[in-house]
């Protein structure tokens, strides 16, 4: 991978982190309403998935969606007035934190319903085949998601109608506060692949290069050989599973473990290491991180409220 | 104009339109290889192949769901629900996904679905079978919901409703299929949302649709044998909803009845006569009946299940009773 690439994923994934940041202070002060999940710990799982993909690829995630918007291609002050539920925002103010989508930039949405949207980009990736193109669709959803109907059918029709999707889990270790043993007949979640006949594996999210490779080779493997396969990702949040957790299902000190396994701070030891990128040159990007986070808030804050018209619009196209 | 079957006139709307548009394809249970459990899609595997007659696991979530991709990427897909006591088990995808996606990502994408549903009782296949559960599907903004009562109105619906850019729930009685009518030939359409004047009258409106417009039928030629004329007002949609002519109709003979199959409280017949009083209070005559299911499951049993259903002899009786 050239520097210009992987200085891109350090920024992507920095960005990440200090919007949702932002975010939870505007939270916080009342400004962002409803639910809000952040995908902080995260963040090398849709960077290094969604750096992998092809423009044409069409992404689609569940509701803890601002990381994927941002690399998608979605700009920081479009995610910010989203969430301050403002007309500039990706939905037009419509949508909020759980729903953010620019169908441009092939985001087909942030989706709130646990595992409501695995059939639809089951349909997603139906639509292509029946197209005859080569698009692959990247389906995300969490292991919370995997012990719903919903996946269940997703896959088996996918494996069935051989649909161009990679299944990505995002396996954070918790439905909301419900560890992955407590809830789920295996433990690893890509075991459930083999119930399918579908090809299978599990890979570091912590590390976001790993993510990137196995991504590229799965996604490509799903073009070319015209079949699903399921990637597993073992990540972990930093936060509660959204902004009103009082997360009595972990110890800090477990948290803190993984803290220091910080995917940012191993990528950035890493670019150092391997003499990508020297430490001056990446401060520079945090700098120009710091500055596009205050000028999207600034965005957002100065962004007009949708108008009581609106109410009315986009319901049905004709 | 020749006189066909329901059916036939579904499955012509349905070839037409899959001749026309190479996007239209079909997905469901049985369409495929079997022609449809209710025969609306025979022969139709055969002539537009496996690609286009999609045969599904019997996995409503997923042929929903995966229709509603497909729809929001470019493509006309038309799901069938075998029956639409089915569509329970896709609930999620038919009343809180397809008219929700739209609106909630500020218009980004058209949602063009249709789907075909078989609806209705009376034919002793016990509780969980045997729903005219329309009016739950209405209740939802987004969501356009539609039921012929004629073959001519079930081939032009249709046809509107597989060249529509919204999800559409197209809901076919099952007792109707045999039911025949002229219909004209080729290019034929009635819009979605036009409730129409089925059968003229000065004495009482009897506002009905689908199902409902058999048994009504038959009861105004029963009534008209005592002079009794009724207005026979068939909405076709439910949602949205097209009052004009029920309104206009119920200005003229200033009593109402409304005839559904589904149950009474919460029903069709409610929106209508809330609907009524709301905006046409002045010209009541009388109070505005309903003739509906009686609330129960809807036993097996064919003496049970009949006495369950609404029958022509509650409509006449109805009608008398907003006479007095």
């Amino acid at each position: 991978m050239d520097k210009d690439k992987q200085l891109q994923i350090y920024y992507e994934m920095v960005l990440i982190r200090r919007v949702e940041e932002r975010g939870a202070e505007l939270y916080q002060a009342g400004k962002i309403g409803g639910f809000m999940h952040l995908y902080i710990g995260q963040e090398a799982v849709s960077t290094g998935l969604i750096a992998a993909r092809k423009p044409q690829d069409r992404v689609i995630t569940a509701y803890r969606d601002h990381g994927v918007a941002l690399n998608c291609g979605i700009s920081a002050n479009e995610v910010m007035a989203e969430l301050l539920g403002k007309v500039t925002g990706t939905s037009k103010g419509k949508g909020g934190s759980m729903h953010m989508a620019d169908t441009t930039k092939n985001m087909w949405g942030g989706h709130a319903i646990v595992g409501g949207h695995l059939p639809i980009a089951a349909g997603f990736a139906l639509g292509d085949q029946y197209a005859g193109n080569d698009n692959v669709t990247i389906c995300m959803f969490g292991d919370g998601a995997t012990n719903i109907g919903y996946f269940h059918e997703a896959l088996n029709l996918s494996k069935v109608w051989n649909l161009p999707v990679l299944w990505v889990c995002e396996n954070n270790l918790y439905g909301m506060g419900t560890a992955v043993d407590r809830a789920s007949a295996v433990s690893e979640i890509r075991q459930k692949a083999e119930g399918y006949g579908m090809g299978n594996e599990r890979v570091d999210g912590m590390d976001v290069l790993k993510v990137f490779a196995a991504a590229h080779r799965t996604i490509e493997a799903v073009r070319s050989e015209k079949r699903p396969y399921l990637l597993e990702v073992v990540t972990y949040r930093y936060r509660g599973h959204s902004m009103g957790d009082p997360e009595r299902y972990r110890k800090p000190e477990e948290v803190h473990k993984y803290q220091e396994n910080d995917p940012i701070g191993i990528f950035r030891k890493a670019l150092i290491k391997k003499k990508v990128a020297a430490e001056a040159e990446l401060n520079t990007l945090d700098d120009k991180v710091d500055e596009d986070v205050k000028k999207a808030v600034e965005f957002a804050e100065a962004s007009p409220e949708p108008s009581l018209e609106d109410l009315y619009k986009d319901i049905y196209a004709e | 104009m020749a006189k066909i079957t329901m059916r036939e006139a579904i499955s012509q709307a349905l070839s037409e339109e899959m001749d026309r548009d190479p996007a239209v394809f079909i997905l469901g249970e049985e369409v495929g290889v079997w022609g449809g459990t209710y025969a609306v899609t025979k022969g139709f595997y055969d002539k537009y192949g496996a690609e286009r007659v999609k045969d599904t696991p019997i996995a409503e979530n997923a042929i929903i769901g995966a229709a509603i991709g497909a729809a929001m990427v470019g493509q006309r897909p038309i799901a069938e629900l075998m029956t639409i006591n089915f569509a329970f088990s896709a609930m999620d995808y038919i009343v809180n996904q397809a008219p929700k996606l739209r609106y909630m990502f500020g218009g980004q994408f058209k949602l063009p679905l249709v789907i075909r549903a078989v609806g209705g009782g009376g034919r002793q296949l016990g509780a969980t079978h045997s729903h005219t559960p329309d009016a739950i599907f209405a209740h939802f903004p987004g969501l356009k919901v539609v039921s012929p009562g004629t073959p001519a109105d079930a081939k032009g619906l249709l046809k509107s409703a597989i060249r529509s850019d919204d999800p559409i729930l197209f809901i076919e009685h099952a007792t109707m299929y045999q039911v025949r009518g002229e219909v004209p030939d080729g290019e034929y359409f009635i819009p979605i949302g036009q409730s129409i004047v089925q059968r003229e009258g000065k004495d009482v409106t009897v506002v009905t649709y689908s199902k409902g417009l058999e048994l009504t039928m038959k009861a105004a030629d029963e009534l008209a044998k005592e002079g009794i004329q009724i207005e026979v007002v068939d909405l076709r949609t439910l949602r949205p909803l097209d009052m004009g002519p029920v309104l206009e109709s119920f200005k003229k003979t200033n009593r109402a009845v409304v005839v559904e199959e589904g149950w009474k409280s919460y029903g069709v017949g409610s929106e209508i006569a809330a609907r009524l009083y709301e905006q046409a209070f002045d010209y009541a005559d009388a109070p505005i009946l309903r003739v509906a299911q009686k609330e129960v499951p809807l036993p097996y049993n064919r003496t049970l299940e009949q006495a369950a259903l609404p029958q022509v002899e509650d409509v006449i009786a109805a009608v008398k009773e907003v006479m007095k």
